[in-house]
């Protein structure tokens, strides 16, 4: 058995089950969702269940192309978490921590910076739809936060790649950071018009900050503290 | 199961999927007539109430756990759509986990037909009990907000809806206050089924009613400030309509005799309304149109057993206090 077959086993039997009657969808503009690859879609983060979610609502025979991007440094630490990340769900891990290197010795040769962005990239090219949370983590649940410059870097580097904005609120109180327990809640997953690269890196940072806020406002929920 | 299902619950079903079939023709010749006119709220509401009628008719054709499973799904549903649109606190995930685990212990209390624990497991035990899980944790900002709000959602959702589960193990007493009038020899051994027919379906006929009075005849308006929709006429005529739809079926049906079959038509059809007004206002509290997106064209679940949460109680008391 490949992981292609195990990952559409493992959502048919327990992502989409679990989405569908614990969970429950509020899904506004499906349509909107980019239906091929190369294509990004940025989502705010509050919960482990963000990136599941989002790739439920691709069909199975898709998944293989629907690549999320999780920390490095949070699930490449080997043993099963590490295969169940990489060979089930098939995450991009991403080197949170590339500018925290050690002192360079003076007068020794510069230590080449990795390009943390290198394995998205490609993903892109082989024409893949990548799962992008700009926020870093998923932080205090529930409460949006701001944007790390990384997507607009990514962007800037294929900037013909259509971006997707989807809010989502619900997920951090169904199962927030730090906790086990899943409590159910209504999902809501709020998904915006695609979008591209303006030019300039700032610009796109503002644009994708104000295309969340609006759905943001769009759906209203009041803050959950 | 067939064998023990009365004839005239079968029958019930079978009128009800004519009736809707006849919707669905009727809807397509709507659609005929007037191709420019936007008919996809109508058509959706229709296939929403298909799914409906299936799902609650195949439960009830396959007797007593299956509708039990059935009643305790919606109640879960409405609970989760309850707790997703209030404002919770952070602090409260684990009270609300409780909260949840409330919904199998009162059906299944319903299966094992103890209805002395049923009706105060929640009114009294979840209602002491709940709020002391609140208090371990010990958050004390909002704390009146969130065990009221709680103790409301779980009895509106819960503790109102297992009443109209409870009609199927119902049993008259030995010596009733009225003697039952068994529509059918099958219905003696199984009273059940037909009362939680005839209350679901009565239910829902006066939601359609009190909608198509409102529109043809209502002016004055009942309840504006909550619901602009509603008026005196539409109040009116519904619960006529629906009065005369118990007194042509409840006899039929159930063991109800006309005269109480007619009563019970006036207190579904009064309590509907006002269950509908309830729910009204809590979605204009919180400033949302519909309580959620689960059947297309009606809203949220709580949209439609909104009605119900009312009309269940007072129906199920209604007859257990006759028979």
């Amino acid at each position: 058995m490949n992981s292609h077959f195990l990952r559409a086993l493992f959502f048919l039997l327990i992502v989409r089950p679990v989405v569908l009657v614990v969970i429950g969808l509020n899904l506004r503009r499906r349509e909107l969702l980019p239906s091929d690859g190369p294509a990004l879609v940025v989502a705010n983060h509050n919960s482990h269940l963000d990136a599941l979610v989002l790739m439920s609502l691709f069909p199975i025979r898709k998944l293989r192309r629907v690549r999320p991007v999780a920390a490095a440094d949070f699930y490449m630490v080997g043993g099963w978490k590490e295969w169940f990340a990489l060979q089930i769900i098939g995450i991009l891990p991403l080197k949170r921590d590339v500018r925290r290197r050690g002192p360079v010795e003076p007068g020794g040769p510069r230590r080449r910076r990795a390009d943390p962005l290198a394995g998205i990239v490609e993903s892109l090219d082989r024409s893949e739809i990548v799962i992008l949370f700009p926020e870093g983590t998923r932080g205090e649940p529930e409460e949006p936060t701001k944007l790390k410059p990384g997507v607009a870097h990514l962007v800037k580097r294929r900037p013909n790649v259509p971006v997707t904005p989807v809010f989502m609120h619900g997920l951090g109180k169904a199962l927030p950071a730090g906790e086990a327990l899943l409590v159910p809640f209504f999902c809501d997953v709020y998904i915006g018009e695609p979008f591209r690269w303006g030019g300039d890196r700032a610009a796109f940072i503002d644009d994708l900050s104000g295309r969340m806020q609006s759905l943001a406002e769009e759906l209203g929920r009041p803050a959950w503290r | 199961m067939f064998r023990t299902l009365p004839p005239e619950v079968v029958w019930t079903l079978v009128g009800v999927l004519a009736a809707l079939a006849v919707a669905s023709l009727a809807a397509a010749a709507l659609r005929a007539l007037q191709p420019k006119t936007d008919h996809s709220e109508l058509t959706a509401r229709i296939r929403t109430w298909w799914v409906i009628v299936v799902l609650f008719g195949g439960a009830v054709l396959l007797g007593r756990g299956a509708s039990l499973a059935f009643f305790a799904f919606v109640s879960f549903l409405a609970l989760k759509e309850y707790l997703s649109l209030i404002p919770t606190r952070r602090a409260d995930r684990r009270v609300l986990f409780w909260a949840y685990l409330a919904i199998p212990v009162q059906y299944a209390l319903i299966g094992y037909e103890n209805y002395g624990v049923f009706i105060v497991f929640i009114p009294v035990y979840l209602f002491l009990a709940l709020p002391i899980r609140a208090l371990l944790i010990g958050e004390t900002e909002g704390y009146i907000n969130a065990v009221a709000t709680l103790q409301w959602g779980l009895m509106t959702t819960v503790f109102t809806l297992s009443h109209a589960a409870y009609l199927l193990v119902f049993e008259p007493f030995a010596t009733p206050r009225v003697a039952p009038d068994w529509p059918s020899e099958a219905s003696a051994a199984a009273p059940g089924a037909g009362l939680l027919l005839l209350l679901v379906l009565l239910t829902q006929a006066n939601d359609v009613a009190q909608y198509l009075w409102g529109k043809s005849i209502g002016r004055a308006k009942v309840a504006p400030s909550v619901s602009p929709g509603k008026t005196w006429g539409g109040l009116v005529g519904g619960v006529a309509t629906t009065i005369a739809l118990a007194g042509l079926i409840g006899p039929r049906l159930t063991l109800l005799d006309p005269p109480r079959a007619l009563l019970a038509g006036a207190i579904i059809g009064v309590g509907g309304f006002f269950g509908d007004l309830s729910i009204s206002a809590l979605k204009r509290d919180l400033g949302v149109k519909d309580s959620g997106s689960t059947l297309p064209g009606h809203g949220g679940v709580l949209d439609r057993v909104d009605s119900l949460s009312y009309a269940a109680p007072l129906f199920f008391h209604f007859v257990y206090f006759l028979y």
